[in-house]
């Protein structure tokens, strides 16, 4: 039914998306499909990795662990950004079009107050309101 | 491969692991953060900041006499018993980065061999000009060289006013405040926080530059200190700037459309440019500052087109030989900090403003530093240093130099000399045509600037307060934006220019600790540089195998 599921990824706050994870390798077993992990990294040094290339390679590193864990064929991609908080939203909503997924699994925490007064939407609010393609948040 | 070869390339691969270790630290990134209330900061240095800024305030708020006269004072001794090595310094770095031009360490790329610009060369030099200067060009580009023409506030050199000589003084020492100097300040810092961060993967902050000299030690309490005071000398140099040039623009729309100069003015002057900022921060580099800095860019061309043409052509070209020749003239006997007369001159301008530039460049240079990867240290250096002297040396001919022409000719205001400086630059421009819509574009542009300034001096307070971090929540940094606004205005609304200029006077005391930090960061640099080239060059004999 869907043959690429995206999944956007936070490498510094991994520990916070297992259950998203863990989802989408449930639903690539259902289809048989690709599971592409997403990143959008800053240009200079963070938690992860000291420069982007570095990053680069921690990804690669995670693509391959998420493999060997649930046994589902990865990839993943690197989005490089030079303002992350303000751009975030916009390179993920592109790198959906540009890895050809046709559905994306992602994280969110449980709406808030700010949420409900409009102040503050979650980055999954976002691409739901403007991706054309399915998205499955988990919460 | 013959035994000779094998040698040296063993050689080769034990320097590259002796120097990398050097670099390799254990410190994560954020470890000492603490994620809170949707803000991800540094626990010691947000929470001493938000203390002493609100310590600070308060201070000077409940006494605004004491505070004024206490904080004067130190600036005043700092000035007057460190002036000789404010000068010395300030010579210092230009020829550091003269020197880091010309020599082969030039070739280093920030960032590594093959990383890539962010930004196009023009929208990187608009942001360059944005965060630090734009303001201060507005308003000093008549002022400064006028002042010193008709001896408004002593003379470069002592030079008398009113003559052929002081006019070549006057813009010669103009150029010195605006040119090489303050920009080699901020290029030490620039260059400093982007080599660290880029090539040698250390969080981006004041502390990391000290890396190669102080080792693990700038986690501790030292580099928490050195980057509190990073804050504090950028929140409160932006919140007086902005309330000091509340009261300019306040005064020059006053010129211009009679709206009164009042407190209510100024203050609807600074929740307009908060507010703006604001905007601009959330919007983020691409769609905030970097768009603002732009349409700057633009309308200061326009301007500056403007002026040239409608004072006179043959004028301006005559200006801009008199600037250069007064810039080479007076260059070196203005930087001699022994056996001065002209205390004067030499104490509130000269001192002044240099210890105002070294203040001001952890956020300049921060700001620099966020925008520069990909650049080599030649290409950096060059466009931090001389691009915009020469661009400095074009726009005081055009405004100075018209400023200078009237004083001279007994046109206007300006030949009684300087009644208000923040008024010169309007004063210039009611002799040129078209007055209404150049004096518009003015205001439009020094309030622009303002919103650069308090738009990308947030950027680089949240990054300090988060620990190095640039992708911390963006609630954190419409906080900082917000702050410098609240304690422009409070500081106006309870104790009026007073209590600004006190704290501004604390801002600029923060020049001498960072003397001595941008000191420490030159040899610091200049090893990490030393390092980076040799590893160069040891990578070079491993692949050449």
């Amino acid at each position: 039914m869907y043959s690429k599921i995206m999944v956007p990824v936070d490498l510094q706050h991994i520990e916070k998306i297992d259950k998203s994870l863990q989802c989408a390798a449930e639903l690539a077993g259902i289809w048989d499909s690709v599971v592409c992990y997403v990143a959008v990294t800053g240009r200079v040094p963070n938690r992860v990795a000291p420069s982007p290339e570095k990053f680069e390679v921690e990804m690669n590193m995670f693509a391959h662990e998420q493999r060997d864990r649930f046994g589902i064929e990865t990839e993943y991609k690197v989005v490089s950004s030079v303002d992350v908080p303000v751009e975030l939203d916009d390179k993920i909503l592109g790198a959906i079009d540009e890895i050809g997924a046709d559905l994306v699994v992602m994280a969110s925490h449980v709406p808030g107050v700010p949420d409900r007064l409009h102040l503050m939407s979650s980055n999954a609010a976002h691409i739901v309101r403007h991706a054309d393609v399915s998205v499955f948040v988990v919460r | 491969m013959n035994d000779r070869n094998r040698e040296e390339i063993a050689q080769a691969e034990e320097e590259v692991d002796r120097i990398n270790e050097i670099y390799d630290t254990d410190y994560e990134i954020g470890q000492d953060n603490v994620e809170k209330w949707g803000f991800d900061m540094h626990q010691t240095v947000f929470t001493n900041s938000a203390i002493l800024i609100a310590l600070f305030v308060i201070g000077s708020l409940s006494f605004p006499g004491v505070s004024k006269e206490l904080l004067e004072a130190t600036r005043n001794w700092i000035q007057q018993v460190f002036d000789w090595v404010f000068l010395s310094t300030g010579n210092l770095f230009v020829l550091f980065c003269l020197a880091l031009i010309v020599l082969p360490v030039g070739k280093i790329r920030l960032g590594g061999e093959d990383a890539k610009p962010d930004f196009s060369t023009l929208s990187w030099f608009a942001m360059l000009f944005a965060a630090g200067m734009g303001i201060g060009l507005m308003f000093w580009s008549v002022a400064e060289p006028v002042g010193y023409f008709t001896e408004w506030f002593g003379a470069p050199l002592n030079t008398p006013g009113f003559t052929e000589d002081s006019r070549v003084a006057a813009m010669g020492a103009t150029m010195y405040h605006w040119g090489l100097h303050p920009w080699a300040i901020y290029g030490v810092m620039a260059l400093s926080l982007a080599f660290f961060a880029y090539n040698k993967g250390l969080p981006l902050t004041v502390r990391s530059t000290f890396y190669p000299l102080l080792g693990e030690r700038v986690w501790g309490w030292l580099g928490d200190l050195i980057d509190t005071l990073a804050v504090l000398a950028t929140l409160f140099g932006l919140a007086t700037s902005l309330g000091l040039g509340a009261q300019q623009a306040a005064s020059g729309l006053n010129f211009l459309f009679d709206v009164g100069s009042g407190l209510n003015t100024q203050i609807v002057i600074i929740a307009g440019v908060t507010s703006v900022a604001v905007i601009s921060v959330v919007r983020g580099i691409e769609g905030g500052v970097k768009l603002l800095s732009n349409i700057n860019m633009v309308l200061a061309a326009l301007l500056l087109v403007f002026v040239i043409v409608a004072g006179s052509l043959t004028g301006f070209l005559s200006n801009v030989g008199e600037t250069v020749s007064g810039y080479v003239k007076y260059m070196l006997p203005l930087s001699n900090p022994v056996g001065r007369e002209d205390l004067t001159f030499y104490h509130s301008w000269t001192i002044f403003y240099w210890a105002w530039w070294i203040s001001w460049s952890p956020f300049v240079g921060m700001f620099i530093a966020r925008v520069s990867r990909g650049r080599t240290v030649r290409e950096f250096l060059t466009a931090v240093l001389i691009v915009p002297t020469l661009v400095t040396v074009v726009w005081m001919s055009a405004f100075g130099g018209n400023g200078l022409d009237q004083a001279q000719n007994g046109v206007g205001e300006l030949a009684d000399g300087i009644s208000d400086s923040s008024l010169a630059l309007f004063q210039m421009l009611s002799h040129l045509p078209l007055t209404a819509i150049t004096s518009f574009l003015s205001i439009c542009l020094v309030l622009v600037f303002f919103i650069t300034s308090s738009d990308s001096g947030s950027l680089v307070i949240d990054s300090i307060t988060s620990g190095g971090k640039t992708d911390a929540p963006i609630p954190q940094r419409i906080f900082w934006a917000t702050t410098e606004g609240v304690v422009a205005a409070v500081l106006l609304g309870v104790g009026g220019s007073a209590a600004l200029q006190a704290l501004q006077a604390g801002a600029v005391s923060t020049g001498l600790p960072f003397t001595l930090v941008l000191m420490a960061m030159c040899v610091s640099l200049a090893r990490g540089l030393h390092h980076e080239r040799k590893l160069m060059q040891y990578s070079d004999v491993i692949q050449g195998s």
